[in-house]
């Protein structure tokens, strides 16, 4: 059955720089085969970026899984396959199609499978899977699951991949259920053993241990904010669920059940609800917070709609929620299970009525974590929504990032709160009075003190006692305030951060979130063509005084971003008011993760045409 | 938690409960709805329910919803906090607020449109939770605050102002408290107030859902002839099947009860309800489904059941369901809240 065709096609050549995809079937077991690969390979040092990409089904529709394998560390999605790993006849056609030249195709070759379904610029390596698993299992389902161990087997050894990482992470992985180890290892080595007797190997694509993973972790972003909020103090979560965000809470509660239990009764020091819907999602949040507590919600951009009219309400009335947005691509189901930062200006300006958000980008898990505990800190100064703005990409996808830090002399800043003692004391108390001039005012919790610091709340219509007023100038110097705030909170949000080029240049690229790896990578290789470009990583909304020098000190800025409308370009004019035509449209919306490649030809497209050498 | 005493700066005349407080303490701002709206009257039976049970001002939270009834909150209780939110939503804001505190006193005040037309779901949802709360929907068949459009527990068959026939059926916001799990559902009228205040008192003091829908007549747009929610229409048609006595906990019994006619239920919080039979049939506000066959029953029959409809004094909230911690959630600190660096570390151990 051995069938490796020599093609005219010089085969690809790369130590620890490739990209191998899997093609499987939803429901088949195949996930958590591909992640031991994926994890045996980061286990020898080497940077990897896997990706999920599955459909709106739990079973038997088509899902890949690609990994990027980096040395130079690019995390970013990158176009071509280099090896496949042809599990779906479904996909059969697409699948080969992505594959580079030179490249490799490995499958199944139990069943004959037509020259004309062939190129004859691959490599092709057929192992008969489903022959091996019949001959040595009864079970059907034992049949399906050991041959992805199988297929990870021959893969070790086609890549070099020491099999001793893959055994230990087996007993890692089956440590609870011991009696499972032995026959994944025969597995593995079934395998293995068939590829080093039956194929040519190593291919040209081989991994070699590496230091370049240094200290770093690998976590999705949905787990990392979720961490970020135990951490941040969270102690309400309402939420209905809603891919991609989900898992966010669900990670939350797997983390609570551990950290958050009263050690003398057991008990909760958290409560999750799942409500019946995004408004009531919301509306418990905004309780919560109205009452002193940390709370949050996770939706995704269908939820946020639904959300609007509480989220202006929250707005006037100050309240301080926290909401991560994992963004997907809308509306309905299908596409909704892609990737795209698309929900910038619904959250920005969410709601009826004069509102401004504040927003947080982080880019990776380190920084949703970081981000999603800082979101609880900023509500409570601020008095008002956080959105930490995540998308699929991030949320959904093990990611490499730097190891998540915490310090402990840190305190949570519980913001502007009057106590007992302080009413008590005869401190002067009115809701929406700016006494610091920093637009923010002070608060209390219901229940404090018995005569003093009470008060009613409510959207509009107050003077700054909280008195029910519908007098216009109260109105106007109320909205006043909430824009000084609003100018309060630029100084206090993440700011952007700058990676110059080497040389002087007068382009720059402002972006944000999940394009992150792709655009530093975009710059690297740009700089390569002897194009010069100074980035700017817009980490928060309000924009602050930096993102103005950036984009006064530059003729050219290419907004990059993945959506259609180019909404952060929207903003930056809207807020900033710069030359509208200085600020370049680059977006890419398609629901594939942003790449390299794709912002170097939305960046060309702008560029005056360079001459012909 | 510390209650400070009350300074005592009252008028001599004023009677004080236990606590210190007159009935002053519990008033909030002058009302603004219009002269005789039934709404006035609940609110001044919130007042005295309050005032009675002695409950400290400042340690009941109370919020509502928008229309006229959502609007009372700012005229009784001036010295608790008070949230006016959305339409319809005033459900999942109470249970947030409750599971950020569960030290409070909780009071729902909504309409009939808040409550059964667009806050339907929220309202349904807030009941078989299970939240800890008094919920009091202020019935008038009408949309009030947008002057008389038939609401969703406006009669088939009842005229409007204007002289339009509702066709669509009524909700019966009861009967749905009843199915979806409320474990105290009671109705009175805005016009009644020997039955209201003991039965909102009886309210706050439960634990768990507790459900009053008060017909409440809206002078303005709902009280002509061919209303069913007039106050004359109501009077003629309200079927009470009990009279109801709040006994606080603290307060010795010492009054006999005669067996048979009257029937004892003993809260949660050490309180007892008196409860004296008023029709023929034996009515037993212990028994769910007979009183939702009972109610059915009186409503195809255009009669008005009012009274402590059902109550189970043993039913769980949402804290015992969720497992809460008993410290207030809002004021858990630090300590119990982060986990600190050495588990991050850990964590970030098993992450690579
Ligand atoms: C989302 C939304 N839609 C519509 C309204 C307008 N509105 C205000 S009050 C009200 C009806 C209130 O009726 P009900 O709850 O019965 O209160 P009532 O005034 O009768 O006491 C409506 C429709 C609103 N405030 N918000
Ligand atoms: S309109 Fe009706 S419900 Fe509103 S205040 Fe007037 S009488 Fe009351
Ligand atoms: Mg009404």
């Amino acid at each position: 059955m051995l069938q490796i065709v020599k093609t005219e096609t010089a085969a690809l050549q790369a130590v620890n720089d490739f990209v191998v995809k899997f093609a499987n079937v939803n429901g088949s077991g195949s996930a958590s085969a591909n992640q031991l690969f994926a994890k045996s390979i980061l286990r020898m040092g080497v940077p990897v970026a896997p990706r999920n990409i599955f459909p709106s089904n739990i079973q038997g529709l088509p899902t890949w899984y690609e990994i990027r394998v980096s040395e130079a560390g690019h995390l970013a999605a990158r176009e071509g396959t280099d090896l496949m790993v042809a599990m779906n006849p479904q996909t059969w056609d697409q699948d080969l199609a992505s594959i580079r030249p030179g490249g490799y195709l490995f499958y199944d070759s139990t069943r004959a499978i037509p020259a004309s379904r062939f190129r004859d610029d691959i490599i092709i390596i057929g192992m008969p899977l489903t022959e091996l698993c019949n001959a040595a299992y009864k079970d059907a389902r034992q049949r399906q699951l050991f041959k992805n161990i199988i297929y990870v087997g021959a893969l070790a050894a086609l890549l070099d991949i020491e099999i001793d990482v893959i055994e230990a992470l087996l007993k890692e992985q089956f440590r609870a259920k011991e009696k499972l180890i032995a026959p994944n290892i025969q597995a593995l080595h079934m395998g293995r053993d068939y590829a080093r007797e039956h194929l040519n190997c190593p291919l040209g694509l081989t991994v070699r241990r590496s230091g370049a993973l240094g200290e770093h972790i690998s976590i999705d972003g949905n787990s990392a904010a979720a961490l970020g909020a135990v951490y941040g103090g969270a102690m309400v979560a309402a939420w209905y669920p809603i891919t991609p965000s989900t898992s966010l809470v669900e990670a939350f509660s797997k983390y609570c059940a551990k950290l958050r239990i009263a050690p003398e009764t057991g008990k909760n020091n958290f409560a999750i609800v799942q409500a019946e819907d995004e408004l009531a999602s919301i509306g418990m949040v905004i309780g919560a917070a109205w009452n002193g507590a940390r709370a949050f919600t996770a939706t995704s951009g269908p939820g946020i709609s639904l959300m609007q009219e509480f989220l202006g309400l929250a707005y006037f009335a100050e309240i301080p929620a926290v909401l991560f947005n994992v963004q997907r691509a809308g509306p309905s189901t299908g596409m909704p299970t892609r990737t795209q930062q698309c929900d910038l200006l619904i959250c920005a300006y969410a709601s009826h009525g004069d509102t401004k958000h504040v927003l947080l980008f982080p880019e990776d898990p380190h920084e949703c974590f970081t981000f999603g505990a800082q979101a609880f800190d900023l509500a409570d100064r601020l008095q008002t929504p956080v959105f930490v703005m995540l998308d699929l990409e991030i949320g959904m996808n093990e990611r490499l990032c730097r190891p998540l830090t915490w310090d402990d002399s840190k305190r949570m800043d519980r913001g502007k709160v009057m106590t007992e003692a302080d009413l008590e004391a005869g401190k002067l108390f009115g809701r929406y009075l700016d006494v610091d001039h920093d637009g923010i005012p002070y608060r209390t919790y219901p229940g404090t003190h018995p005569s003093k610091g009470s008060f009613f709340t409510r959207g509009t219509s107050k003077d700054e006692f909280a008195r029910y007023t519908e007098a216009g100038t109260a109105y106007v110097a109320n909205m006043e305030r909430l824009i000084r705030k609003f100018r309060t909170a630029e100084d206090l949000v993440p700011a952007p951060q700058i990676r110059s080029a080497d040389n002087a240049t007068t382009l720059g690229a402002i972006y944000f979130g999940s394009s992150s790896a792709a655009m530093r990578e975009a710059q690297e290789l740009l700089a390569g063509q002897g194009v010069d470009l100074d980035l700017l990583r817009i980490r928060a909304f309000p924009f602050n005084d930096d993102v103005r020098h950036f984009i006064d000190h530059h003729d050219t800025l290419f907004v990059v971003e993945q959506n259609r409308d180019g909404q952060l370009r929207t903003m930056l004019i809207n807020e900033l008011e710069p030359t509208p035509a200085k600020l370049k449209r680059c977006v890419h919306y398609d629901g594939t993760p942003i790449t390299a490649r794709h912002i170097i030809d939305l960046i060309e497209a702008h560029l005056p045409h360079r001459s012909a050498p | 938690m510390t209650f400070l005493p009350k300074p005592k700066l009252h008028h001599p005349e004023l009677a004080e409960n236990a606590l210190g407080y007159t009935r002053r303490d519990y008033e909030g701002a002058i009302s603004t709805l219009c002269a005789g709206c039934g709404h006035d009257s609940i609110s001044a039976a919130i007042v005295r329910a309050c005032f009675e049970l002695d409950l400290p001002p400042h340690r009941i939270a109370k919020l509502s919803g928008i229309g006229c009834s959502s609007k009372t909150p700012t005229y009784f209780l001036g010295n608790s906090h008070g949230f006016n939110s959305v339409h319809g939503r005033m459900p999942s804001v109470l249970t947030g607020a409750n599971l950020a505190n569960r030290d409070l006193v909780y009071l729902g005040v909504s309409g009939d449109g808040d409550s059964a037309s667009i806050g339907l779901g929220q309202f349904a949802h807030a009941m078989r939770r299970g939240v800890n709360m008094t919920y009091i929907v202020m019935n008038n068949g009408v949309y009030g605050l947008t002057k008389g459009q038939f609401s969703a527990t406006s009669d088939k068959g009842a005229k409007s102002k204007s002289g339009a026939i509702n066709r669509d059926e009524a909700i019966d916001l009861v009967g749905l408290a009843l199915q979806l799990g409320a474990s105290f559902v009671g109705r009175s009228f805005s016009g009644d107030k020997a039955q209201l205040v003991p039965l909102i008192k009886a309210a706050l003091s439960h634990k768990g859902p507790a459900f009053i829908d008060c017909i409440s007549p809206c002078v303005t747009f709902n009280n002509h002839q061919g209303s069913t929610k007039s106050f004359d229409y109501v009077r003629a048609h309200n079927e009470a099947v009990n009279f109801l006595d709040v006994i606080p906990a603290r307060e010795e019994i010492t009054v006999a009860f005669e067996p048979g006619s009257v029937e004892i239920v003993r809260q949660h919080d050490g309180s007892l309800l008196k409860l004296r039979k008023l029709d023929d049939t034996d009515y037993n506000p212990r028994d769910r489904l007979a009183a939702m066959s009972f109610l059915a029953k009186h409503r195809e029959a255009g009669e008005i059941v009012t009274g402590l409809l059902y109550i189970n004094p043993e039913e769980t909230e949402l804290h015992d369901q969720l497992g809460t911690t008993e410290t207030p959630l809002n004021s858990l600190t630090e300590a119990e809240l982060c986990p600190g660096s050495a588990v991050l570390a850990k964590l970030n151990a098993t992450l690579r």
